[in-house]
């Protein structure tokens, strides 16, 4: 397994269900996220454990993206990934996004 | 959100068939996701883990009953019991045990143990038998819910079958040993495990209805799994009879040992689920009845 972090600039939205949640499962081409609050209203912070080795680059690509499409500031991001494709990725961080909306 | 449109039992995850099955916002959940209790030895082997290990365990209510629900997750890892897995479920049933729910319900969806835990993951499904033998004397029922993606295979196939009551869907599976284990070790002339409908019509719910091995079987929908899981809890509970849980115990034992003789007398040559149908009577058609119509003939079936 090979571990990232990342600490990333974003937008806050007060609004946000303050509630630890848990989106997707741990499975092969797919991930589970594990939502919490975070440190600095500012930051979102990424926690990622992959089965994928030598993706960094994509990983870091994948969610700056992320990162800046939503206003995740204050949150944490705990993933675990069994080799899940970009798009995956992408998909389910959105997914959990809008459950911490209520919707 | 809630919905009225039908919801599928197989393909929701196992957090979301807590959520469909319980009172709206009346889970809570224990050792969550949060407090990171994840498998030491899928760390060691290098292998992926997940915050729950596979396994949601919790309290709530159902139809406003205090329920313990248990829910394996069938897509991290086949929801194979491992340590960490097993041990969350064997907690959840000894409080069960001791803080006297209506019932538990116990959401398999299992193809058996974790090989990376070996014998952890053995020890894990033996101590979950004691323990749900502990939430059965306490007087409480523990009903099993079959409709994943896995079914109930291997030790939790036994663990399901220690239960009061088995609500399968028709895409629901039980056995012991799965048919890919079956072809491993026997060939495929014994089994070919590719043949799907071969596959159902041996391990799929009708057949375990027919044989008496499953209680009822439901569409593959969230509130059909619902409601009757809250009809064994209310019912008029002909299934605790056979466990000793109904003054009228006795009653209830000659009824399972009458069901165990009628199948011991089915013809011993027969090898495909089809067979038993055509035996017992109820014709060429039962593959492709609903399952309100197998139901129904199943009923017309009785003495």
């Amino acid at each position: 397994m090979e571990t990232l972090h990342l600490d990333l600039p974003s937008l806050q939205d007060d609004t946000l269900l303050p509630r630890v949640l848990l989106h997707g499962v741990v499975s092969s081409g797919n991930l589970e996220v594990l939502v919490e609050p975070g440190r600095d209203a500012a930051r979102c912070i990424f926690e990622v454990q992959t089965a994928a080795h030598g993706f960094a680059e994509v990983w870091q690509a994948v969610l700056t993206d992320f990162a800046a499409r939503h206003p995740v500031g204050g949150l944490s991001f705990s993933i675990h990934d069994a080799g899940a494709t970009p798009a995956v990725v992408s998909l389910r961080l959105d997914q959990a996004f809008q459950s911490l909306r209520g919707s | 959100m809630m919905s009225t449109a039908l919801q599928s039992y197989r393909e929701a995850t196992a957090r979301q068939r807590v959520q469909g099955l319980l009172d709206a916002g009346s889970f809570t959940e224990w050792l969550g996701p949060a407090r990171r209790i994840t498998s030491p030895h899928l760390a060691a082997l290098d292998a992926p883990v997940s915050f729950d290990d596979g396994v949601v365990v919790g309290q709530g209510h159902l139809a406003a009953q205090a329920v313990v629900v248990i829910a394996q997750e069938g897509l991290f890892n086949g929801g194979a019991v491992g340590e960490v897995h097993g041990a969350k479920i064997r907690g959840a049933l000894l409080r069960a045990a001791r803080d006297r729910p209506q019932a538990v319900l116990l959401c398999v969806d299992s193809g058996g143990v974790r090989l990376h835990e070996a014998n952890a993951g053995l020890i894990a499904i033996s101590e979950i038998m004691r323990a749900l033998f502990a939430v059965q004397s306490a007087g409480i029922p523990v009903i099993a819910l079959v409709g994943g993606t896995c079914g109930a295979f291997g030790g939790m196939g036994i663990v399901a079958r220690l239960c009061n009551a088995i609500i399968i869907s028709e895409e629901g599976r039980l056995g012991l040993s799965g048919p890919e284990v079956i072809e491993t070790v026997k060939g495929v002339e014994e089994f070919d495990s590719r043949d799907r409908a071969l596959v159902w019509r041996i391990t799929g719910g009708k057949i375990r209805r027919t044989l008496g091995e499953a209680t009822v079987l439901v569409d593959d929908d969230m509130a059909a799994f619902r409601s009757a899981a809250a009809a064994e809890m209310f019912g008029d509970r002909p299934h605790l009879e056979r466990w000793g849980l109904s003054p009228d115990s006795l009653h209830g034992l000659q009824a399972a040992q009458r069901q165990l003789a009628a199948r011991a007398a089915l013809d011993g040559s027969i090898r495909d689920g089809q067979q038993v149908w055509n035996q017992l009577g109820l014709g060429e058609e039962v593959a492709l009845m609903s399952p309100a119509e197998f139901n129904l003939c199943l009923e017309a079936r009785k003495p």
